[in-house]
């Protein structure tokens, strides 16, 4: 072992099915220090983090750890905590049934014995010192979503770890918590902590990172410095190509900026739905691309399924083209031509078990009507057309959805809203965790679909993204719209100060 | 190449769903043929009203599987929408033939002549039948109970509700016709109940090719949420599934009243919730709901009727039967587990590969 | 910190279904001792109930466990079916100890444990078909170790049958005017000792968490470091052992074998674990909801029978009266404590 090093990954291979997610990668971690795992997604490093943990068994390979003289056997998630290794998933990974101060203790205490007393009284001080809004005794699926992640951050960094891997787990934390996401990697860092950090976000790698592995296409890219490689040298290794891709997204923006001045395709007044939004107006008109933006939670995703009639819809109307048409369900949505891509891709977007081709032509078909089946040879012919058209890497179209990477899942989606034709064509969220080279595909897309004439509304946590693809946002705060920027109000600092609250 | 080839296919079927059920008929069909073959030989013989008729242990299979089949078809919609089963089916296939005595007696519990033709009582079966399955819908898709759950309040309260409807009384229907529904129609003889079963089987065969009743199922089964925002209405999805069942059951109420001409409360389609759920189990079907494969399951139901018959062949009591019916169904659900059968293709992988090795 | 006002959505899901029972088992009871003074007034009742049930609430406790752990064990009724035969067939042709019979309920009870387990945990066989296949197996043994249903007449255990455990103080004066003092029968007690130490498992053991884990989220539990096979294999276990040993009960209360036994008993017990608040999609339950469940359970059954409406059928249609009416105030309470 290297000097130093807490771990050691040697030559691990895995596959699966069809697949060959690992091949041959090696990865060091050394003692106090941050390490960015990178890769697009389907690279390979969820996989190399499951063998890991113990969630996956490795194919050959070994794993050495400090203290042990052998390579060690992880056979399970309690086999890698008991060796020293605690992991927070991207997923939330807890139960929702049970107290705040279970889910920190569970299955990581020994005895026999719950003493309820002292684990809610340990469980506060880690609230306390981590400053995460819940109550020890609080059931958990009471929480919100950021809560759980930072319960999850708080149980992983109080076991005395001696790696810690932390996969994704910022994408639903807003900057605050990130902050002390942070604060708690450099203090654990400083105690001799490894820490492995999996994100697909660069500016989160610069900030807090030491060292960085690339993987890509399950092989081993290199493990490089942080100062000796520099933002665009990182894209271009875990893409495995020069890139000059994000100039050519700013040329095409010009092209379709003639379609100013149409009337609207859509417009709505007075609309809020049960998700708890306020009343807001909205328009959008024939080849726009605009956005909803504001911090987590501030209602934009429930602004744009109020539009497409996903929750229950208590006021408002919504005209197309100048006429009224109802729209409370989301099928009325669709039969008036609008399509709405979902911010959560597994639980609202795939239908896991399904093939790539029925994911591809179940909207078209559910508007179709129950009585008119896409034949099976129509159907091949469409998912034949799409995979071609989005470059989906997918074995064949019957191969179930679930078992593609999330970038491509994604673009199945998209792939499924575009086979209904709509006219306009709602995306909350595509680019969320998946890799660059995909993020750039959608992006592209948008813009080449906006200029053939479609509207689109697209939604980003990723406020440069939004800048580069959209041309008026809509800026939201506390379940409100709180402004609309477009032309030259359209700069980071603007929005910023909109959303802020501050009129200067 | 062509060994690849070969060797592709081999697998392919190993992983085929329909597998399952297949093999375990053949290997019950082997094993009868083996100890006695007789269990194939079929006699056209003629029964008691001078009518020609078909007879033999597999006849006896065909007949008396249909009503497993019926139920197989209904249940595997129900379990791949709700990923749960009715357990209620019994109960309510016992009120579905109340009703048909009822309707045809018309109070009078040893009447002469029919007092409504058996169409009419059919209908008025299928209507109260539909109305459980609606009821167990209601309460699965709106009320999201669990299946299991929801269907035992009927499974509880069914068999009462059929004694309820005729007063607790045992009508009995003396007319010729209305047994032919349970036997032999005069002049054909094939058993009535398989040509109802392959009737019901055609139907569904049309309805799974000119509607998108199996993908919307599967895709409801599957996820939910998604289905709901690609304009499915999961709710009103998982109800009809329940009602379809409810159509299935009022034919095999028929099937079962028309066999006795007349109905025994406690007795009647007894314990065929269990076999109906294993037939969809049997055939590789995920009971926690999603995909399904029709064909596997009425297969399945085939393959345990073909089970009872053997066991009955071999004068096992029949209050006995269940037992060794348990041991088969044990050894086929451990031979068909994921983890089992990962274990048996490593295995056969290696077998192969030394196979090769030494070949070569 | 301030003490939070008491309010629904401070309650977990569990203690708030729990709540509902109790509240309702009251209600019902005190309606009962009201409106039908009669026999309910008289303590008695309520033990005779309890001496009834006894077997029911054992076999319950093991249920919820399966059901809390997100499984579902429906051979619970062949087992004690089994059981009966099994050691009335021992006492009476063989002529055993009672010891040595309740020995007998413990490794049926162990036996079918470790098989359903093994299966459903590590073969990752759906506990329904395991189970469902653990009856047919169970009745069908049942038959075949004695066909005709009889009595026993081991002198030992008609003692142990007979026996009474006195409650102090609770008597009453009977027609002659003679005082007979209450009782419960050696079950009840046997019960009551279960239903403590399921409690206490459920609560103060690490195990008994994990239970709640792996049946509110099985994927999550694996990822916090519990044992998920070993928790469910335990669950089945426990489940199955308590078939055994309610089977026993059952015996002792009704002295005799037969293949009809505990027909239709695993889906009361089912229905007594919903009723006590525990659902079929796991994480949720807890043994005294269950208590009340089947108590709830059995005393629908007896006003059915006082007020005269004793056929068979009337009781069917109140308990699934009853089920349906709990599922729904179940469902409805969680849809509107989310909001």
């Amino acid at each position: 072992m290297r000097d130093k090093a807490v771990l050691e990954m040697k030559n691990i291979h895995k596959s699966f099915p069809g697949v060959r997610a690992l091949q041959a990668v090696d990865f060091t971690l050394c003692e106090g220090e941050i390490h960015a795992l990178m890769g697009e997604n389907g690279a390979g490093k969820s996989t190399l983090i499951k063998v890991l943990t113990g969630v996956y068994s490795k194919d050959s390979g070994d794993i050495f750890l400090k203290g042990h003289d052998k390579a060690v056997a992880i056979h399970s998630p309690q086999d890698a905590q008991n060796l020293g290794i605690s992991t927070v998933y991207q997923e939330i990974t807890l139960c929702p049934n049970l107290s705040v101060a279970e889910n920190m203790f569970i299955g990581r205490t020994k005895g026999f014995g719950q003493n309820w007393k002292k684990m809610n009284a340990e469980a506060d001080r880690i609230l306390k010192s981590l400053d995460i809004p819940a109550k020890a005794t609080q059931q958990l699926g009471s929480c919100s979503l950021a809560v759980q992640q930072m319960i999850a951050i708080g149980r992983a960094v109080d076991m005395d770890c001696k790696v810690l891997i932390l996969d994704e787990p910022t994408s639903s934390l807003d900057e605050g918590e990130v902050e002390k996401l942070f604060k708690l990697m450099r203090d654990l860092k400083a105690k001799g902590v490894g820490i492995i950090f999996v994100t697909h976000f660069l500016d989160q790698v610069y900030e807090v990172c030491d060292k960085i592995t690339v993987l890509r296409d399950g092989q081993l890219v290199g493990e490089y410095e942080i100062e000796n490689l520099p933002r665009v040298q990182l894209v271009s290794k875990m893409l495995g190509k020069e890139l000059d891709d994000m100039s050519d997204i700013k040329s095409e923006q010009s092209t379709y900026k003639d379609s100013d001045n149409n009337a609207p395709v859509f417009e709505a007044a007075g609309l809020c739905s049960d998700a708890g939004i306020k009343l807001f107006d909205f328009y959008i008109k024939k080849g726009e691309v605009n956005g909803f933006t504001g911090l987590l939670g501030s209602g934009r995703s429930e602004c744009v399924r109020a539009i497409f009639g996903a929750d229950r819809i208590t006021g408002g109307t919504v005209k197309k083209n100048g006429k009224t048409v109802k729209i409370t369900k989301p099928i009325d949505a669709m039969k008036n031509g609008i399509a709405y891509l979902p911010e959560d891709r597994k639980r609202d977007g795939i239908v896991g078990d399904l093939s790539v081709r029925d994911n591809i032509i179940l909207a078209l078909q559910v508007m179709q009507g129950f009585f008119k089946p896409i034949s099976k040879a129509q159907a091949y012919k469409y998912a034949d057309e799409y995979i071609k058209l989005l470059s989906i890497k997918t074995a064949s179209a019957d191969t179930p959805i679930k078992s593609l990477s999330g970038g491509n899942q994604q673009k199945v989606l998209i792939g499924r809203w575009l086979l209904t034709h709509p006219e306009y064509l709602i995306l909350d969220e595509p680019t969320r965790g998946i890799d660059v080279g995909t993020k750039i595909d959608i992006q592209k897309l948008v813009l080449k679909l906006a200029s053939e004439g479609m509207s689109v509304t697209f939604i980003s946590s990723e406020t440069d993204e939004m800048l580069r693809t959209c041309s008026r946002l809509v800026v939201m705060r506390d379940r409100k719209v709180v402004g609309e920027l477009s032309g030259e109000d359209l700069t980071q600092n603007k929005i910023m100060s909109t959303i802020a609250g501050g009129d200067k | 190449m062509k060994d690849m080839k070969t060797k592709f296919s081999v697998k392919n079927i190993f992983r085929n769903q329909i597998f399952i059920p297949i093999a375990a008929m053949l290997l019950l069909l082997i094993f009868n043929l083996i100890l006695d073959p007789s269990f194939f030989k079929v006699t056209l013989g003629y029964n008691s009203a001078g009518n020609p008729v078909l007879s033999g242990y597999l006849i006896t299979i065909l007949d008396s599987g249909s009503e497993l089949a019926i139920l197989a078809i209904g249940m595997t919609l129900v379990t791949a929408a709700t990923g749960g089963q009715d357990i209620s089916v019994g109960a309510t296939a016992a009120i579905a033939g109340s009703v048909i005595l009822r309707v045809l007696c018309g109070g009078n519990s040893r009447p002469e002549h029919m007092q409504a033709p058996i169409i009419v009582a059919f209908l008025v079966a299928v209507l109260a039948s539909m109305l459980c399955g609606a009821f167990n819908g209601i309460l699965v898709a709106y009320f999201k109970i669990q299946p299991m759950v929801a269907t035992l309040i009927l499974y509880t309260a069914g068999r009462s509700i059929a004694a309820w409807i005729n007063n607790n009384e045992l009508p009995v229907i003396s007319d010729e016709s209305f047994s032919y529904f349970g036997g032999f129609i005069p002049g054909i003889c094939i058993p009535t109940p398989f040509l109802i079963a392959l009737l019901c089987i055609i139907v569904t065969v049309l309805v799974m090719k000119f509607t998108t009743l199996g993908l919307y199922t599967q895709a409801v089964g599957i996820n939910e949420h998604s289905s709901k925002l690609n304009g499915l209405n999961p709710i009103f999805i998982k109800f009809i599934t329940f009602v379809i069942l409810g159509v299935c059951v009022a034919v095999v109420g028929l099937i079962k009243v028309s066999r006795i001409s007349t109905i025994n409360y406690s007795v009647i389609a007894k314990d065929i919730e269990m076999d109906a759920i294993l037939a969809v189990a049997l055939g590789g079907n995920a009971l926690g709901g999603g995909k399904f494969n029709m064909t596997a399951s009425i297969i399945g139901a085939y393959v345990i009727q073909c089970l009872t018959t053997t066991l009955y062949k071999f004068n096992v009591q029949s209050d006995a039967l269940p037992a060794y019916k348990a041991v088969v169904v044990i050894l086929l659900v451990v031979s068909s587990a994921p983890t089992v059968r990962a274990w048996f293709t490593k295995t056969w992988a290696g077998i192969t590969a030394k196979n090769v090795k030494e070949v070569g | 910190m301030q003490k939070s006002k008491f309010s629904l959505k401070n309650l977990t899901d569990t203690n708030l279904l729990l709540m509902i029972t109790i509240v309702v088992f009251f209600v019902m009871y005190i309606a009962a001792m009201i409106f039908l003074k009669a026999g309910f007034l008289k303590p008695q009742t309520f033990f005779n109930i309890l001496n009834a049930n006894a077997s029911l609430i054992i076999v319950s406790c093991g249920m919820s466990l399966v059901m809390i752990t997100g499984g579902i064990d429906i051979s619970v009724g062949g087992v004690v079916a089994l059981v009966s035969m099994c050691c009335a067939v021992y006492l009476d042709f063989h002529n055993g100890s009672v010891f040595g019979a309740v020995l007998i309920a413990l490794a049926i009870g162990l036996g079918f444990g470790i098989v359903q387990g093994f299966l459903v945990a590590y073969l990752d066989i759906q506990p329904f078909i395991v189970s469902l296949a653990g009856m047919f197996f169970a009745r069908g043994m049942t038959t075949i170790v004695n066909t005709n249903p009889f009595n026993v007449s081991n002198e030992q255990f008609v003692a142990a049958k007979n026996t009474r455990v006195i409650i102090p103080g609770l008597g009453t004066m009977n027609k002659l005017g003679k005082y007979v003092d209450a009782y419960v029968e050696i079950g009840v007690v046997v019960a009551l000792i279960i239903v403590v130490l399921f409690f206490c498992l459920l609560r103060w053991t690490k195990l008994g968490r994990s239970f709640y884990a792996v049946g509110g989220n099985q994927q999550s539990a694996l990822m916090l470091g519990i044992n998920v096979k070993r928790t469910k294999f335990i669950s089945h276990l426990l489940c199955s052992l308590m078939a055994g040993i309610g089977g026993f009960v059952y015996f002792l209360h009704v002295g005799s074998g037969s293949a009809s036994h505990a027909m239709g008993m695993e889906m009361n017990a089912i229905a007594s674990s919903i009723i006590g608040g525990t659902m079929l999609t796991g994480g949720v339950g807890n043994i005294i909801g269950t208590f009340f469940g089947v108590l709830s359970l059995s005393t629908i059954q007896n006003i059915v029978s006082s007020v005269g409406l004793d056929q068979a059928w009337w009781t069917g249609i109140t308990i699934a009266a009853m089920l349906c009416l709990f599922l729904v105030v179940q469902s409805v309470v969680i849809a509107r404590k989310k909001r």
